[in-house]
C-alpha cells in the first residue's frame, strides 16, 4: 500500500484557493510525520498549470476533463472515488468548501473507508491520525479516530495559514485519466453573478453584524443607527439574510463575503463555523449575545452577555455623547 | 410532481449543551430538539413545488422524541402523508442513517418512485453529514447539494437547479428527474403555521408507522472525547447595565481610533 497524503486541490475559476494552500501545509506536517509523501490530486480542465503552484508536494497527479471544470459528485467525486480505490492513500484531506461540496459529499457513498467531516485540525498522534471536529454550531468539539486507512477528512477553512502552503519549489506531476461516465446527469450550465451591491462590505473599515438574535426586522434598524454613527455599515448571519432582512450581498461567511474590518461588532450572532471563517481576521471583534457559551465569545476580543437590542442603542447613544 | 422530503431534528444550540456520561456524545435527556434548519427549507421548497405543479408531498422521518410534532407540523403545512420510520438505532451517523432510510423507502407503501426527493443539505449533530449523497447513490438517483433554486418542468422529466456558491455567486445545473437535492434554502422564507392549525392536524390526520429495514452499517469512527471548545483565546468579558457597558465600549473605541 502506498500510505501517501493527499490533498485535493479547489480551485475557482481557474485559480487555485487558499483553502488548497492551507490543506497543503496540513498534508506536509501529516505526510513528515507519518515519514512518508504527500501528493496533490489536480482534477480540472485548461488548469494544469496549477500543478507548480504545489511544490508543498512531492507529487501532483493531474487529470483533465470538462466535467472536472465545475466540480460536481457524479463526475469529479466518481472519479476522486476510484482513483482512491486504485491507488489507497493513507488518507485524503478535502476542503470543505462549496465548490467542493458536492464532489466530497459523494466520497463515503462510493468509498468503504472512514469519513470525518468539520474537522478544524488533523494531526498525527501515536502513529495514528486524530481529528478535531466542530458540531453543533461550533459548540463541541469531538476528538476523533478513524478505524481503518484510507480516511477522508473534509476540513473547515483556517486549519493553517495558506502561506505556509505556498512552496516555492517544482513538484514531479504525473498525468492520471480516472474513469468519468460517459452520459452524464447532471450538466452544469453557467454561474449567475450577484447583483450590484450597494455597499462592498469587504472594503468598510467599521461592519455591525446581526444574527438572528436581532429577532426583527425593525430590530436591524438599531444596528443600522449604529453604523452610521461609527461611519460603516450593516452585514448579517445567514438567516437574516434568508428572512430578506437584509441583502444577500450583505452576508459575511462561508456563502457570503470574507471580511477584515477594522472593527466588527457581531450582534446576536452565535458564532458557527460558517460564520465565523468569514470575519474572524478582522482587527477587533466585539460581541453581544445572551448566550454565555455562544462559540463567538472564542472569537471575539470583548464580549457582553445582554440583549442586544438594548446594548445597541445605548451604544450609539454614548457614542452621540462622546462627540457632545 | 411527487416529492418526498425528509425531515429530522437536532439540539436547539440556543440552549446550552451538555456532554454525556460516555464522554464522547451529547447529553440529550433535557436536551430540547427542533427541526434541522434546512429540512424547514427543504420543506418549504416541496410544497412551493407543488403549489406550482400540482401533485403530493410525503414527509418521512426516523423516529426520534417529539418527531411527531414534527411531523404533524408538515401535515399542517400542507403535506399529503407522514411517515415515522420506527425500530431504529438511534446512536446513528449518517453513513448508517443513510443505508437505513435508502432500505427502507421501497420498503414504504406507495411511495417509490417519486420524482424528487428533497433533503437539508446538512444537519449540525453528526461526524459526516452525508445522509443525502447516501442515499442518493443508493437509489441510483443524480445527487445536488447546497441548493438555493429548484425549477421543475415535471412534463420533461426536467429539472434547473440553483446551486449556492461563495461570495453569492449561484451555478446553474440542469438534471433529469428523479433526482435527489440537498437544500439550502428555499426560494421563500419557510411558511409559518398557527398552532391551531397543527392541533387540527393532529385530530384529522395519521402519521403512517413503517419498521426500518436493512442493517445498519459500521462507522468507522471512534470518538476519543467530546467537549465544549477550549479556545485559544477568549473574549473580555464586560460587566455592568448596557448603559455602563456601552460606555466603556465607547472609550475603548475612541483609545483605539474608531471613533
Ligand atoms: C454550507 C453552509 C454555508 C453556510 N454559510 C454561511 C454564511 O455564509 N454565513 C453565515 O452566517 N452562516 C452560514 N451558514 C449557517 C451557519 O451554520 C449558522 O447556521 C448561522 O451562521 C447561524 O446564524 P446566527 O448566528 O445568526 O443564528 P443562531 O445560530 O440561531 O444564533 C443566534 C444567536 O443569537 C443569540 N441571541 C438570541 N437572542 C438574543 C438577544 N436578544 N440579544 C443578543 N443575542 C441573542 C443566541 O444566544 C444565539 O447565539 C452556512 C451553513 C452551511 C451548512
Ligand atoms: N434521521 C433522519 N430522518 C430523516 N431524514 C434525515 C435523518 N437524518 C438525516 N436526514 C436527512 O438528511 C439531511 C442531511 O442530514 P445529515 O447528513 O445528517 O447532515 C437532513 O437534513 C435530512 O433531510
Amino acid at each position: 500500500m502506498a500510505q501517501n497524503i493527499w490533498v485535493v486541490a479547489e480551485q475557482w475559476r481557474g485559480q487555485a484557493t487558499d483553502a488548497t494552500f492551507e490543506l497543503l501545509a496540513l498534508g506536509r506536517e501529516l505526510a513528515d510525520g507519518l515519514g512518508t509523501s504527500l501528493e496533490t490530486v489536480l482534477f480540472g480542465h485548461g488548469v494544469g498549470d496549477l500543478a507548480g503552484e504545489f511544490g508543498a508536494s512531492d507529487t501532483v497527479l493531474a487529470a483533465d476533463h470538462p466535467a472536472f471544470a465545475v466540480p460536481t459528485a457524479e463526475a469529479f467525486g466518481a472519479a476522486l472515488a476510484s482513483l482512491v480505490k486504485e491507488r489507497q492513500p493513507r488518507c485524503v484531506l478535502v476542503p470543505l468548501t462549496n465548490v467542493l461540496w458536492d464532489a466530497l459529499g459523494i466520497l463515503p457513498a462510493e468509498l468503504d473507508g472512514p469519513f470525518i467531516n468539520f474537522c478544524q485540525d488533523v494531526r498525527v498522534s501515536q502513529g495514528r491520525i486524530e481529528a478535531d471536529c466542530l458540531l453543533y454550531g461550533g459548540k463541541m468539539r469531538a476528538t476523533v479516530v478513524p478505524t481503518g486507512d484510507g480516511a477522508v477528512f473534509g476540513l473547515a477553512s483556517g486549519v493553517r495559514p495558506p502561506d505556509q502552503g505556498r512552496v516555492d519549489r517544482t513538484p514531479t506531476v504525473e498525468a492520471v485519466a480516472p474513469a468519468v461516465p460517459t452520459s452524464l446527469r447532471v450538466q452544469f450550465k453557467d454561474f449567475h453573478e450577484p447583483e450590484a451591491a450597494d455597499v462592498d462590505i469587504t472594503q468598510q473599515d467599521v461592519l455591525v453584524a446581526v444574527g438572528r438574535g436581532i429577532q426583527t426586522q425593525d430590530n436591524v434598524e438599531l444596528a443600522e443607527e449604529l453604523a452610521t454613527a461609527l461611519g460603516g455599515a450593516t452585514c448579517a448571519s445567514r438567516p437574516v439574510i434568508d428572512q430578506g432582512w437584509l441583502p444577500l450581498a450583505r452576508q459575511v461567511g462561508k456563502s457570503g463575503a470574507t471580511v477584515k474590518p477594522k472593527l466588527y461588532i457581531a450582534a446576536g450572532i452565535s458564532g458557527a463555523p460558517e460564520h465565523t471563517e468569514g470575519m474572524k481576521d478582522a482587527e477587533l471583534i466585539i460581541a453581544i449575545n445572551t448566550d454565555p457559551e455562544a462559540p463567538i465569545f472564542g472569537v471575539a476580543h470583548y464580549g457582553i452577555v445582554e440583549d442586544a437590542t438594548d446594548v445597541l442603542p445605548a451604544l450609539t447613544e454614548s457614542l452621540a455623547a462622546m462627540k457632545e | 410532481m411527487k416529492i418526498l422530503v425528509l425531515l429530522k431534528m437536532v439540539p436547539d444550540v440556543v440552549e446550552e449543551l451538555e456532554v454525556g456520561p460516555d464522554g464522547t456524545s451529547l447529553d440529550l435527556e433535557f436536551q430540547r430538539l427542533i427541526v434541522s434548519e434546512s429540512d424547514d427549507h427543504a420543506l418549504e421548497q416541496a410544497l412551493i413545488l407543488k403549489d406550482r405543479h400540482g401533485g403530493t408531498v410525503t414527509a418521512l422521518a426516523l423516529d426520534q422524541p417529539d418527531i411527531d410534532d414534527v411531523l404533524f407540523t408538515a401535515l399542517a403545512k400542507g403535506v399529503d402523508r407522514a411517515v415515522k420510520v420506527t425500530e431504529t438505532d438511534t446512536a446513528l451517523t449518517s453513513r448508517s442513517t443513510g443505508t437505513v432510510i435508502a432500505q427502507t423507502l421501497p420498503a414504504v407503501p406507495d411511495l417509490l418512485p417519486v420524482d424528487l426527493i428533497v433533503t437539508g443539505c446538512q444537519a449540525i449533530d453528526d461526524l459526516d453529514g452525508q445522509v443525502a449523497p447516501l442515499v442518493a447513490n443508493a437509489l441510483g438517483l443524480p445527487y445536488l447539494g447546497l441548493v438555493t433554486g429548484v425549477a421543475a418542468e415535471p412534463d420533461a422529466d426536467r429539472a434547473t437547479i440553483t446551486k449556492e456558491y461563495a461570495g453569492g455567486v449561484r451555478g446553474v445545473f440542469e438534471v433529469p428527474l428523479p433526482a435527489l437535492l440537498g437544500l439550502q434554502v428555499a426560494e421563500k422564507p419557510p411558511r409559518y403555521v398557527p398552532v391551531a392549525k397543527v392541533r387540527a392536524a393532529m385530530k384529522s390526520a395519521q402519521i403512517a408507522a413503517v419498521p426500518a429495514a436493512g442493517e445498519p452499517v459500521a462507522t468507522r469512527i471512534d470518538v476519543l472525547d467530546m467537549a465544549k471548545p477550549e479556545s485559544a483565546s477568549h473574549a473580555e468579558m464586560l460587566e455592568g447595565s448596557p448603559e455602563e457597558m456601552a460606555a466603556k465600549l465607547g472609550e475603548l473605541l475612541a483609545a483605539r481610533g474608531l471613533v
